[in-house]
């Protein structure tokens, strides 16, 4: 690999490095033909872990980070002065391949700074995917970043060819879009949602290929004054509405070169994590979101317990549970126990009566679940009662060190 | 695990039913060696505590011929406990066989459901071993790297890999599925596999040194994992429970850990502690302004960028465009593009369109004073021996092209536009309206012209009885005089 080529892929895996959704997962299952490459697994995997702990699955690049948008928060926007580059077409073909062929990535992860404009860059990125698939028979995950402001034929043919696409809401209110991006709107945003979706189901119907994992988006957590209760609204909104596979929530994270706008600060990572579990109350655990609103201190989730154990403590009249009789809608709401959990006490209770010690083999969080369930042997009486107990499930008031 | 303690050393046959039943087991993941005996051992019932298993040099002692007995019938379990069986086989632990034996005894022995007993102690333990294995295999997949061999064609690559479990054969079909047209070998310490491109090959175990000391990837490689890094995310807790340490030695870009973890710090700190700077770039004002203003702003235009899409349904010859004046007072929309048009790239050339015409002529109108287009604009079939013939539009695909075939109509600017047939239809109002019962005057919504429906000619020239295709094609000409006066 030369050194030209180099340099630029570290200018631009470093501007693409803020998008959190990695996820090479949720395409049909697919195998190499004799003369292409490249194979999906279903659930996707992560070919190694960078030491901020995150998965790299796809190679998460973009085209190019010149861009005609100046939105607040982005390391990328026009009055920046990080350093940019624009890889053609072929470079980004040619490192998809070669590091496919060494096992280091499941496939491309597209996205672009605007340049000329959003038609022009939407046509290129759709080239790079087109130009996989058809002259190098590439099988593997590809991921594109749709751009909303192209015109909807662009942002369709871009479905012929990727597995995933997204567009990312970035911020959540329409204030705060005006405010920090201003060349952005969300009622564009939603229109091109709302189009990916439709085709996605259509296509679904009709056996044909559109973007056949589904489409997500990412939402800056920090940026502005959004409160969490207002994040799950939305997200549960954009689920609902347009049928995303997932809401990805991203740290605001210091840039290098940031605005006066936004001035930089530590990411709230914990805050991060929180939303990404009442996130997984909604999906898996049938939570509405009026209910985590509910678990929340004034709109904000807890820090020390995770949202689920919050609604569970606030409450504490519906617990504690019957792991032998219990629905499975009541067993979901257990802290500390999962989907996976829940569905093995279901099919064993049809054959045994679960005792605590059974219990304990069937999920991990048996320190949390204790004081909300009843087992043949164990009655948590004395601890559900306690005023104490938050304090003792929390986790350890533990700032999350950037050492 | 009680495995019993063996009373006796030398019986070797579960005939003799007494005592311990030593089987002794190839090294590594003896699936078959294991069902065999299983099967013989189920078969003259002895118990699992009378079983001693041995993991050893020597090849199984229950061979199908070796000493005369007669294999076991094969066994019927649960289709979970037969999934099961294969996915604790490759692990390290001694006892695995004593585990699967123990479990096939209690689901034989009347236990049919015990796998959906995952509280069971036995059952818990397999299940934790079958993680284990899935875990080793899926860290396998990921985190395996193949380096190329010379630079000779056909490309060759080669990894070493250092499983935890006996995982090789169970490993490699990943790797033929998804690389099935490169030359590579996989080397661990337990064994080898080849793949040719044809078939797969295990050998015998191979050598960290067989594989060449680095790749002309390698480093860009690193550097990818460098820059995607985010030094303001510092968490290696998490790192280092989905990729721990152990595997590191195997995998270039670790070397790059020790230094971006030291300066993620000092990175951080300047991110957040540097004083915002102003732009040193020029504010392109000029390609801002100029970026909104990307939509086709002419007919010509927008025809340039359908001739160059790409049909949804691969196949078609070439985009057929619309046809007929800027200005047309009548525009007809069709269906799609039928051979004939896909091989000429005009609409309305084909049988039908040729019908089109003469019914048109009749009803005293022009056809090129009128615009004539299609819904969808890239021909669809099935090839029959020599003859494409004509596939129905998905609504989906209508949906598609509905985008270009409004921007079209406005470009035009009719004053009433014709649908063809129940695809035009739906093209136009955006929902499925039965033609029969909707036939004449129509409103799309939301149109800036008036709207008609009629049949497509296409389905005049399907009609079966001449008396039938006689009266429709009248009411068709009929219907076009109808347009004619509208649009007067």
């Amino acid at each position: 690999m030369d050194d030209a080529l180099a340099k630029k892929l570290r200018v631009l895996a470093d501007a693409a490095k803020y998008d959190a959704s990695c996820a090479s997962s949720g395409a049909p299952k697919r195998k190499a033909g004799k003369d292409g490459l490249g194979s999906t697994t279903g659930a996707g995997i992560c070919h190694a872990y960078t030491p901020d702990g995150r998965c790299v699955s796809l190679l998460k690049i973009l085209l190019t980070n010149y861009c005609l948008f100046d939105c607040v928060y982005c390391v990328n926007r026009r009055s920046s002065n990080v350093q940019r580059a624009r890889f053609s077409v072929d470079e980004v073909v040619t490192l998809t391949v070669e590091f496919y062929k060494r096992n280091y990535i499941e496939g491309l992860f597209l996205s672009s700074g605007i340049i000329r404009s959003p038609d022009y860059t939407m046509e290129q990125m759709t080239l790079v995917a087109k130009k996989l698939r058809r002259e190098h028979g590439f099988r593997g995950y590809i991921h594109l970043k749709s751009i909303p402001e192209a015109s909807p034929w662009l942002i369709e043919e871009a479905g012929l060819y990727a597995d995933r696409l997204s567009i990312n809401i970035e911020l959540p209110t329409e204030e705060s879009l005006t405010q920090l991006a201003p060349e952005k709107s969300g009622a564009t945003i939603q229109h091109a949602m709302g189009q990916i979706g439709e085709r996605i189901i259509e296509a679904k119907a009709e056996k044909r290929r559109f973007s056949p994992a589904g489409q997500s988006t990412q939402v800056i957590v920090g940026a502005d004054a959004t409160d969490d209760s207002a994040m799950i609204a939305k997200s549960s909104f954009l689920y609902s509405a347009f049928g995303l596979k997932r809401v990805y929530y991203s740290a605001f994270s210091p840039i290098p070169d940031a605005s006066s706008a936004l001035p930089p600060q530590a990411p709230p990572l914990k805050r991060e994590h929180r939303l990404y579990q009442a996130d997984w109350m909604i999906r898996y655990y049938q939570f509405s979101a009026q209910e985590v609103a509910d678990a929340t201190d004034g709109g904000m989730l807890a820090l020390d317990v995770d949202p689920k154990l919050a609604w569970a403590l606030k409450n504490r009249h519906l617990f504690p549970v019957d792991v032998n009789r219990a629905d499975r809608e009541m067993l979901l709401r257990v802290p500390g126990l999962g989907t996976r959990a829940v569905d093995a006490i279901l099919k064993a209770r049809r054959h045994t009566t679960l005792r605590l010690d059974d219990v304990g083999r069937l999920t991990s969080g048996l320190k949390r679940a204790r004081s909300f369930l009843i087992a043949e042997d164990f009655r948590p009486n004395a601890m559900s009662e306690r005023l104490d107990l938050r304090a003792r499930l929390a986790e350890p008031a533990q700032q999350l060190s950037l050492f | 695990m009680g495995l019993g303690s063996p009373h006796r050393n030398h019986p070797r046959s579960p005939a003799e039913g007494r005592g311990v039943s030593i089987v002794a087991l190839s090294p590594g993941a003896d699936l078959s060696g294991f069902r065999t005996a299983a099967r013989r051992l189920i078969a003259t019932g002895v118990s699992p505590e009378h079983v001693l298993w041995q993991i050893g040099e020597a090849p199984s002692l229950f061979g199908p011929t070796e000493d005369g007995q007669p294999a076991g019938a094969p066994l019927s379990l649960p289709r979970t406990v037969a999934a099961l069986i294969p996915m604790v086989v490759p692990h390290r632990d001694p006892e695995r066989y004593a585990l699967l034996y123990a479990l096939i005894w209690r689901v034989t022995q009347g236990e049919r459901a015990l796998l959906e007993v995952a509280s069971d102690p036995l059952v818990h333990r397999l299940h934790l071993m079958r993680k284990a294995i899935g875990r080793d295999l899926h860290k396998m997949h990921a985190f395996l790297r193949f380096r190329r061999v010379g630079d000779g064609e056909p490309e060759r690559f080669t990894a070493w890999f250092e499983p935890d479990h006996h995982i090789l054969e169970a490993a490699a079909p990943f790797f033929v599925d998804r690389f099935r047209p490169l030359h590579w070998t996989i080397l661990t310490p337990e064994g080898s596999a080849h793949w040719d491109t044809q078939a797969l090959h295990f050998g015998p175990p191979g050598r960290r040194e067989e594989v060449p000391e680095g790749d002309g990837f390698e480093a860009g490689w690193r550097d990818y994992y460098e820059s995607t890094f985010n030094p303001a995310r510092l968490n290696l807790d998490a790192m280092r429970a989905e990729m721990p340490k152990k595997y590191w030695k195997n995998m270039p870009e670790t070397a790059a850990i020790p230094a971006l973890i030291r300066s993620a710090a000092a990175r951080t700190a300047e991110m957040i502690e540097r004083p915002p700077q102003m732009p040193t770039k020029r504010d392109p004002i000029k390609a801002v302004a100029a970026m909104t203003d990307q939509n086709p702003t002419s007919l010509d235009e927008l025809n340039a960028i359908i001739k160059r899409s790409e049909p949804l349904v691969p196949g078609a010859t070439q985009a057929v465009l619309g046809e007929g004046p800027l200005g047309a007072t009548i525009a007809f929309v069709g269906e799609q593009p039928g051979d004939q048009e896909d091989l000429q790239g005009r609409p309305f050339v084909g049988p039908a369109g040729q019908l089109f015409s003469r019914a048109m002529e009749e009803a005293g109108l022009t056809r090129s004073d009128a615009y004539v287009t299609n819904s969808v604009k890239h021909f669809k079939f099935t090839q029959r021996g020599k003859r494409r013939i004509h596939e129905k539009p998905t609504a989906g695909e209508v949906s598609h092209y509905r985008w270009w075939l409004d921007r079209e109509l406005e470009f035009v600017g009719p004053k009433i536009v014709v649908a063809l047939g129940a695809t035009a239809v739906l093209a136009l109002a955006g929902k499925a309206v039965p033609i029969t019962r909707n036939r004449g005057p129509f409103a799309f919504g939301g149109k800036p012209f008036a709207g008609f429906i009629t049949v497509h000619p296409s389905y005049l020239l399907r009609l079966p009885d001449e008396a039938a295709k006689a009266e429709a094609y009248a009411a068709f000409v009929n219907d076009l005089r109808q347009v004619g006066r509208l649009a007067a």
